[in-house]
């Protein structure tokens, strides 16, 4: 496991002894120990790994590619024996690979669109609680405006006028979800630009972009490193939700989205095409969510329902 | 409360305006125009194309010519289904599109509600286990999986429910969209109504009242349900767009010929004055969805009002 270290576990068997905590922890040690001690989020962690590294490794080991067809076996149900685990489709694609390359997709479409989300989101809402005042009002406003109207019209209507491509998928989803990261780095600005380290830095003459990137954003790491995490559940819904209308990932490559709606086309002849798909996706979404809101126990206890 | 509505009202104004002429620009940006097919028009036809559809004037005519006809209601014509203006084809949709959208918002309050009350009250108990259950399916399982599954279950397996088709408005043929439309709603609605309840029924004034001796259900019902609700009303107004997106696939999967699948078939088909005029109508729809819940969330908690 990624955060286990020894020191961890260390403090994990004493609390776990009912001993008094070790002296000198600081806060992040006292929140992966509450992480670590969350059962469903450390299965979940556990999942998340499997299915990346079978998502990344996955396709070398599987002798399918997931673009050609096997003409000795077209539509074949899931079967050990001649080699496709998963089946194949009606063009004789081995599922395995498809299913493998397609949760490839949606994984890098969910890093790089909570990126471009974390970037606009921190950057918007870092400057309007720093600067303040009429700008901040004014900059709020707009993001409140972009809440109440559905965006993802807007992804659509970006895919269908400037055609599919990947890239502007990517961005389009970013620029969709940006809106809450903005509003928490906001709230969190706001309190740290009060502190004396600020004003330390205002008085050494540093300019309002030095102050925000280099002494505002690294003291929002925690909020943001959590708030993204449960974004890409959300982004990840949302790619497969446009590719499986259509307007996301396209033939040849493809998504969970895009197979699960070749899926659900063939589901009464072909039901392998569906479940296959659908259950990665479930799991990918089932365990990304866990271990967001294990994350967010962990990091702010008082939020705990 | 009026002043209130008005001015919410004032400041939706400018909103509508500006995503309006987002939209349309966004539009015009596009590369190609309506008309370019795979054989190119004679100049003459595509002269009288353009005078007609006013794409020969300067963009900041067409620009003005289409607000002053969208404030009279109109919102240009389809550049598919040339025989329909786009308010024609949103008029055949709407009615299919507002009963499922509206019995599935209808649905995620009341059982959302009643649901999340129960989960208080039988909480870390067997209903409440049972309820953390159906809240989980319905946050983890995105409606374009949903539907099929059900569809399998109830229409091919147990061949209880028609597994698509309008059907002449028979209610069985509702039930399906409805409640896959639902379900994460009332996923969510649940969650908020069990979690305020536990919150405010920590309060100072509930204890008060069970001093009194109130039996729980006076408690529940007379004092702990309106503050209880703020949360999931201030919930209402997104959950009416994501009834809308959510419409967009539940419709296309059931066969309904709403607006949804209107507006994919005019989106895969590139019909761009039908995707700009759906955007829109969406956008006006949920502006003033949005607003009603406003006014409704500064009814039960008159804080809002002030501010």
């Amino acid at each position: 496991m990624i955060f286990r270290s020894s020191r961890l576990a260390a403090v994990e068997a004493s609390l776990a002894g009912g001993s008094p905590p070790l002296p000198g922890r600081s806060q992040l040690q006292d929140a992966l120990a509450r992480l670590v001690r969350n059962k469903g989020a450390m299965v979940s962690l556990a999942m998340l790994c499997l299915l990346i590294v079978l998502a990344i490794a996955g396709p070398w080991f599987i002798p399918h590619n997931y673009e050609d067809p096997d003409w000795s076996a077209f539509r074949s149900p899931p079967s050990l024996a001649d080699g496709h685990w998963f089946g194949t489709d009606q063009n004789g694609r081995d599922l395995l690979a498809r299913t493998l390359f397609g949760t490839r997709v949606s994984l890098l479409v969910a890093l790089i669109a909570t990126l471009v989300s974390v970037v606009i989101g921190v950057t918007y809402g870092a400057f309007a609680g720093y600067v303040g005042g009429r700008a901040d009002q004014a900059m709020m406003r707009f993001v409140d405006v972009m809440y109440a109207l559905p965006s993802i019209l807007f992804v659509i209507l970006l895919m269908v006028i400037f055609g599919r491509n990947v890239f502007l998928l990517f961005a389009a989803i970013g620029a969709l979800e940006w809106l809450t990261m903005a509003r928490i780095v906001r709230g969190q600005t706001l309190s740290i630009k009060q502190r004396e380290f600020i004003e330390a830095a205002r008085a050494a003459g540093l300019g309002t972009g030095a102050i925000v990137f280099r002494h505002i954003v690294p003291n929002l790491l925690g909020p943001v490193v959590i708030y993204a995490t449960l974004t890409i559940p959300e982004v990840v819904v949302v790619e497969s939700f446009l590719s499986y209308l259509g307007f996301g990932i396209q033939e040849p490559l493809t998504s969970l989205g895009t197979l699960i709606a070749e899926g659900t086309n063939v589901l009464e002849v072909l039901p392998w095409l569906l479940w296959f798909p659908a259950a990665f996706l479930i799991l990918l979404l089932l365990s990304l969510l866990f271990i967001g809101d294990g994350l967010r126990d962990a990091f702010d206890p008082r939020e705990r329902g | 409360m009026l002043t209130y509505a008005l001015r919410r009202l004032l400041t939706t104004i400018p909103v509508l305006w500006v995503a309006i002429t987002a939209c349309f620009f966004i539009l015009r940006l596009a590369p190609g125009g309506p008309f370019d097919g795979e054989r190119p028009l004679p100049d003459a036809i595509r002269q009288n194309l353009a005078a007609h559809y006013n794409l020969d004037r300067s963009l900041v005519e067409q620009y003005l010519i289409y607000l002053g006809k969208l404030l009279k209601g109109d919102l240009g014509p389809s550049f598919i289904n040339q025989d329909f203006t786009v308010v024609e084809q949103l008029m055949i949709g709407l009615p299919y599109t507002l009963t499922v959208g509206g019995t599935a918002f209808l649905l995620s309050i009341v059982a959302g509600i009643s649901a999340g009350i129960l989960g208080y009250m039988y909480r870390n108990s067997f209903p409440d286990y049972l309820l953390g259950i159906v809240v989980l399916t319905g946050l983890v399982l995105p409606n374009f999986l949903l539907a099929p599954i059900f569809q399998l279950i109830f229409g091919l397996k147990l061949e209880w429910l028609p597994v698509g088709g309008w059907g002449g408005g028979a209610a069985v043929n509702i039930v399906l969209p409805v409640v896959v439309l639902a379900l994460p709603h009332v996923a969510r609605i649940s969650r908020l109504t069990r979690a305020s309840m536990i919150e405010v029924m920590h309060s100072h004034y509930i204890r008060t009242a069970r001093s009194r001796g109130l039996s729980k259900a006076s408690i529940i019902w007379r004092h702990a349900l309106k503050p209880t609700l703020t949360p999931v009303v201030s919930y209402l107004g997104p959950a009416a767009g994501f009834l809308l997106t959510g419409s967009l696939v539940v419709e296309t999967i059931f066969g309904l010929p709403g607006i949804g699948r209107y507006f994919i078939n005019a989106a895969l088909n590139r019909d761009y004055g039908m995707v700009l005029g759906t955007v829109i109508f969406y956008m006006i729809l949920i502006v003033v969805l949005n607003l009603v819940v406003d006014v409704l969330y500064a009814w039960l908690d008159p804080r809002v009002r002030s501010t």
